[in-house]
């Protein structure tokens, strides 16, 4: 049965690491749904969260490959425990007319917020778990929608749920 | 003390207490080449191809356990470097490949003999760096070592720019060094351990398949000692062999496509199976959901979380080093109040040896043609068992496995998880090199040998007695099995046409050549061989073979491990 698994981790900030996960990937046929990266408070570390949908057992490989890695410090599988999620995406809908009333109010039952506004378009900011973002598309004519830019999957572990040294 | 970063790549070598570096020159590396020429401290062996410097460093890691060693340049040096990167990769091979790279202003400009080695080497290193600075050389040197030799070992590839090659800087070489991002699990987990050990002693019909990971972790002593102390048949993967000694009788041979009779049905119908650094390869266990049929408990050993329940699902892992794990396993055993179910065992190994009689390896005795099988034979007797023993890929590796019959580990050096034809050749020179009196055979065929046949000149320069056994069928054999058996006997390009003559061949590169055309000639042809008289001198030995002889027992693709195909009753 396949689920969809947030896995993070830490790596070296070394040129190269992101190309050698990248590649991990693509050479095994691992799924990927969303990848990010990004310098942490230590600036030698890099934090990665990946989004993968697979059987238990190809999770099990992905995360024992990821940690065979050289450059990778530390691997969790943050969806085996409480976690958060959060994704920010900026979507750009055509807004003229009465639409212009009814988009707001859709963003603003999600929680979005408008950042940019023409007299023809709105640009609404909206941050939250992956599926949050899907019904926020899937709530808004798809005829509106102009452009979407989503930044991929964050996660965090609840507590004292950590993922460090 | 201040050094220029060739200065500190040759001093980092000598520093590691490498014997040999196999290479071949070119402008990235010729400022290395030249401290090479200044020093005294390690023997350059120039090959002929850089595929061949990559084996030979391979081969004297495999034969020696030490780290090999292969030094080449930018651009097309790399490139022909790549198929021994891979070889070494897929058998866990510790080597440390040094590559010469365009200069670092010049990189990523398309510049003259310039790849990007990092990227084309990642997927078939266990790691690789590029050094952009000199002042980071002689760590990463040190990293490249470490890494290679510890935990799952593996070819790491250290890319030097040239100008970083001229850069001057402090030389101080590290003793030891902590990478908080590699920490290989070596000591096995006490409570999985017990219950293993609990396991064994439950054990009504047992097996012990071991692999590769035996010899990598010289561990075959504690597996001997082992397997004595339960009483339990044991098999070896093709890279396993050498690893229990063949001809021990709890030892049923190696297992798999090719393997023997009583071994597959063993490893089928056990009960309780411990794999001992063996990653359940698809050419051993065969079709997955057909072993799975059988009901049985497995304990896997091995230093590589990602090779445990990788294919097959096992029950109790065991992460670590095989010796460590082994070791404490032993002494778990012989606190035990239990002992191995006796009777149970009584008549497992009655089932065993009914299989056994089956005589899985016989063939036909009587023919008049070379039997390859017979002079595997006839070899494993004239060297005393004692050879090392490199082959090619194809039919001949297959005989070479079952019919030389290997009592210790290092002493088989092959090519399992690429199947790379062309490897035997300098796998007996790395070898030779590393064990200048030893006799060092290579078992090959026609079509192989012609792969990496240039290195005959490599055996000139450098006097390396090696003695080839080819095993001429005149056809890329395996390949033309295949046709036989799955492509209704359409031998599509598997015919080797105009074959040079081998005997002129090694004699125009001042070795000596034989040709053995009868049965009755070849054990002569071998003592010969491998007499004092020509101790000093490299041998070709090229014996003609039955063209139509298969290799048997035989798995077909796709089939269960039980599913055998034998030879036909002779
Ligand atoms: C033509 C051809 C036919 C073949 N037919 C067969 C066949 O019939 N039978 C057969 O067996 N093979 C056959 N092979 C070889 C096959 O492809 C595989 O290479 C081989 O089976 C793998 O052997 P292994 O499982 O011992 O693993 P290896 O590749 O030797 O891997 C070793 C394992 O041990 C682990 N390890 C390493 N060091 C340690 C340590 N210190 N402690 C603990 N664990 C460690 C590693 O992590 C790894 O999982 C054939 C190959 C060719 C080319
Ligand atoms: C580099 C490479 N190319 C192709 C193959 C596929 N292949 C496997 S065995 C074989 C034939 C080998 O012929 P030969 O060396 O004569 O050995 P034989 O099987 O006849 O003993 C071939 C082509 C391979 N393993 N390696
Ligand atoms: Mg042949």
């Amino acid at each position: 049965m396949s689920r969809r698994h947030i896995i993070s981790l830490l790596m070296e900030n070394e040129a190269g690491a992101l190309s050698r996960v990248a590649g991990l990937f693509s050479a095994r046929a691992y799924n990927i749904e969303s990848l990010t990266v990004a310098p942490t408070e230590d600036a030698t570390m890099s934090r990665m969260t990946i989004v993968s949908v697979g059987s238990e057992d190809i999770i099990e490989q992905i995360t024992k490959q990821l940690n065979k890695l050289v450059d990778v410090i530390k691997v969790m599988d943050l969806t085996e425990g409480s976690h958060i999620e959060r994704e920010l995406m900026l979507v750009k809908v055509r807004a003229v007319g009465g639409d212009r009333e009814e988009i707001k109010r859709t963003a603003d039952i999600f929680r979005g917020s408008i950042i940019d506004v023409t007299e023809s378009t709105y640009t609404i900011e909206l941050t939250g778990a992956g599926s949050k973002l899907d019904a926020f598309l899937e709530a808004i004519d798809s005829g509106f929608i102009i452009e979407t830019v989503r930044t991929g999957a964050s996660g965090i572990g609840r507590g004292e749920r950590s993922l460090k040294l | 003390m201040e050094a220029t970063g060739a200065e500190i790549v040759v001093r980092c070598l000598a520093e590691e207490g490498v014997e040999f570096v196999f290479g071949y020159p070119g402008g990235a590396v010729l400022n290395i080449y030249d401290e090479i020429f200044k020093q005294n401290k390690f023997k350059h062996v120039l090959v002929r191809h850089e595929q061949a410097a990559v084996h030979a460093a391979d081969a004297y890691a495999r034969a020696t356990g030490r780290v090999g060693v292969a030094l080449v340049t930018s651009g097309p040096g790399v490139t022909n470097a790549v198929t021994g990167i891979a070889t070494a990769y897929m058998d866990s091979i510790p080597i440390v490949v040094v590559t010469g790279q365009v200069p670092t202003p010049a990189i990523g400009l398309d510049a003259f003999q310039e790849v990007d080695t990092v990227g084309i080497t990642r997927p078939c290193v266990k790691h690789n760096f590029l050094v952009k600075d000199v002042k980071d050389l002689a760590v990463t040197m040190k990293k490249a070592f470490i890494i290679a030799s510890t935990g799952r070992p593996g070819p790491v590839v250290v890319d030097v720019p040239k100008d970083v090659t001229s850069h001057i800087t402090d030389f101080v070489y590290p003793d030891t060094l902590e990478m908080r991002s590699y920490n290989p699990v070596v000591k096995g987990h006490g409570g999985q351990m017990k219950r293993a050990v609990q396991m064994l002693l439950e054990a009504r019909r047992p097996m012990i398949y071991t692999g590769g990971g035996v010899v990598l972790g010289d561990a075959a002593e504690q597996l001997a000692e082992l397997t004595h102390l339960l009483g339990f048949p044991v098999t070896n993967t093709l890279m396993g062999l050498g690893g229990y000694p063949a001809t021990d009788r709890q030892n049923l041979g190696m297992l798999g496509m090719h393997g023997t009779y009583e071994a597959n049905m063993a490893m089928q119908h056990c009960d309780v199976l411990l794999a001992v650094g063996a990653r359940f390869d698809d050419r051993v266990i065969g079709n997955p959901a057909h072993f799975a049929r059988e009901q049985r408990r497995i304990i896997h050993i091995d230093v590589d979380p990602s090779s445990i329940s990788k294919r097959v699902k096992v029950d109790v892992p065991i992460v670590g080093d095989v010796k460590n794990v082994l070791t404490d396993m032993l002494a778990l055993l012989k606190q035990a109040k239990e002992k191995p179910d006796a009777p149970a065992l009584n008549t497992w190994w009655t089932q065993i040896e009914l299989w056994r009689s089956k005589n899985c390896l016989k063939y036909n005795r009587n023919s008049p043609l070379i039997k390859p099988q017979y002079v595997v034979e006839k070899l494993w007797e004239v060297t005393g068992g004692d050879a090392f023993v490199t082959s090619d890929v194809g039919q001949h590796q297959m005989w070479a496995a079952q019919y030389y019959k290997f009592d210790q580990p290092r002493r088989w050096i092959n090519s399992g998880g690429l199947g790379t034809m062309g490897v035997g050749l300098p796998y007996a020179m790395g070898v030779q090199l590393a064990f200048p009196d030893a006799q060092v055979a290579c078992i090959t065929g026609e079509s192989s040998i012609q792969m990496n046949i240039q290195e005959l000149s490599t055996c000139k320069q450098y006097r390396i007695p090696v003695k080839v056994v080819t095993l001429n069928n005149g056809y890329m054999g395996m390949v033309r099995q295949w046709q036989e058996f799955f492509y209704g006997s359409r031998y599509a390009e598997s015919y080797m046409e105009s074959l040079p003559d081998f005997v002129k061949l090694a004699e125009s590169y001042g070795h000596i050549g034989m040709r053995i055309d009868k049965p009755e000639d070849v054990e002569a042809a071998l003592k010969e061989a491998f007499s004092p008289a020509l101790k000093e001198r490299m041998v070709f030995m090229d014996f003609q073979t039955d063209p139509t002889e298969n290799v048997f027992p035989m798995v077909e693709g796709g089939k269960g491990l039980s599913e055998m195909i034998l030879a036909e009753e002779l």
